[in-house]
């Protein structure tokens, strides 16, 4: 039944991202049927696009460590958290990642690097303080299949492909504004009717690719925060340990104090979520946690 | 042309051989991986054992027996062996360590030594570390064992002497409630 699910999960998981290749794709295309507009400003949205790629693949790690003010966990100060998280990898067969502790009361974790090689497992102090062994297990086993299953490099190239969606985005709009003017001097009047179709569409897509981007992003960080809680529930053997732990992190009132946009997507249960007023809407990155509950007792 | 045919039949056989040959070298691959992962925790834990009765042998005069049945089962499993032989020796261990450590309750002293204490959560820790390399180990024996049975990957694994492998076994003696002597 484990197996069945997680296979579900990583099906759903690309057809999601094939998707999102091909919105990227349709827009660069739309994009490029405006070339005539300047090839040297293509070719500058390119080289940012692909220098924004470079430096999310290679430092957001270290940037969502520093933005959540994590400090490394030496064995000594915290030797059960430790002996777990090594105990939990070499279950999922990655080496031991790196484990860091976020002085903070609120219960949440997250996990993050590009791959199982440089993985990272970061937990909160208080998530330390009020889950018991099996919940702990729980919580980090979603952490370590998050790196198993190469989820924190997708979060990463998810990231990575709005930034370029939302820059082509940009360019186009500057591009209609400017070109249109600077068009209207230089070409005849025949292609003035076929060039204000496309001029329209680019500004539709210009306005609407930011938007789509974003909400395929938040979709993607869904989907994958079940395909972790089911491989997790495969971890352990032990659906039951995660629910206890997802129901005492969505009790708990304490907010995050380290929470920030950039960042939330990685933790376990959405930092950012009004705690008072439950909105598990469009635009949360997290599945509603009675729904990931359900699942894992369904398991 | 016949002999193009032929030729043709021939390549093709020999690269579907070879892809199945491939897959079954890195089935077995892992499987030493895994098995490596599940070694180095072994000897952690034999390495381990000495500290501890060295430590408890000051508190506990009386439980000689005890202390006994783990320098015993250490001795068995720095032997070596086969994997069911390591995995039986294992076991043991394990049941001697969970009676000292239950037997300690009756020590105060002792369970207010630091030493033990970290020597305690480091076992336990090494304990529950072996569980899951061995859970790791077992999935991916089931891999290659499945692969070397099932037709026509076995006539490969035939030709090339690639043979099933053991499970890392939990017998049943480990199930059993800790028996403590006093």
């Amino acid at each position: 039944m484990l197996h069945d699910a997680v296979a579900a999960n990583v099906r759903r998981s690309w057809l999601i991202i094939l998707v999102f290749a091909v919105f990227v794709g349709l827009v660069a295309y739309a994009f490029a049927a405006l070339l005539e507009l300047g090839e040297l400003g293509v070719a500058f949205a390119v080289v940012a696009a692909l220098v924004s790629a470079w430096g999310g693949y290679f430092y957001s790690d270290r940037l969502a460590l520093a933005v959540s003010g994590a400090r490394p966990a030496r064995k000594d100060e915290f030797p059960y958290l430790v002996n777990i998280t090594e105990a939990l990898a070499l279950g999922a067969g990655i080496p031991a990642p790196r484990i860091y502790v976020i002085d903070d009361d609120a219960p949440n974790a997250f996990a993050t690097g590009r791959n199982p090689k440089q993985g990272v497992v970061a937990v909160t102090t208080g998530l330390l303080a009020k889950l018991d062994r099996a919940e702990l297990e729980g919580v980090v086993g979603h952490e370590i299949s998050h790196i198993a299953n190469y989820d924190i490099l997708v979060a990463t190239l998810a990231v990575t492909m709005v930034g370029i969606v939302a820059l082509l985005g940009d360019w186009m709009a500057r591009a209609v504004f400017y070109g249109h003017r600077g068009s209207r001097r230089s070409s005849s009047r025949g292609g003035e009717r076929g060039a204000g179709f496309l001029l329209l569409a680019a500004m539709l897509l210009a306005i609407v690719a930011p938007l789509v981007a974003q909400l395929l992003r938040l979709a993607v960080s869904r989907q994958r925060e079940y395909l972790a809680d089911s491989s997790a529930a495969l971890l352990t053997r032990y659906p039951p340990g995660l629910a206890a732990a997802l129901r005492k992190i969505a009790a708990d009132p304490q907010p995050l104090r380290a929470a920030n946009p950039a960042t939330a997507h990685l933790y376990i249960y959405n930092p950012l979520l009004d705690r008072k007023h439950r909105l598990d809407g469009l635009f949360n990155t997290h599945p509603p946690i009675q729904e990931r509950i359900r699942r894992l007792e369904a398991l | 042309m016949e002999i193009v045919l032929f030729l043709a039949i021939a390549a093709f056989v020999l690269i579907v051989l070879a892809g199945m040959y491939n897959r079954l070298i890195t089935l077995k691959h892992r499987v030493d991986n895994a098995w490596a992962q599940i070694d180095v925790q072994l000897k952690r834990r034999a390495d381990l054992v000495p500290n501890l009765v060295e430590t408890v042998k000051g508190y506990m005069q009386h439980e000689r027996r005890t202390l006994e049945a783990v320098t015993e089962a250490r001795a068995r499993l720095t032997r070596g062996g086969s994997v069911g032989e390591q995995a039986q020796a294992n076991n043991m261990l394990s049941e001697a360590l969970r009676t000292v450590f239950a037997v300690a309750e009756a020590y105060p002293q002792l369970k207010a030594d630091r030493n033990f204490l970290l020597l305690q959560e480091e076992l336990s820790g090494i304990e529950n570390k072996i569980a899951y390399a061995r859970q790791h180990y077992n999935d991916n024996v089931l891999g290659l064992n499945a692969a070397t049975e099932r037709f026509p990957t076995n006539l490969v694994a035939g030709i090339f002497g690639i043979r099933r492998r053991d499970y890392f076994e939990v017998q049943a003696a480990d199930r059993e409630p800790v028996r403590v002597e006093f």
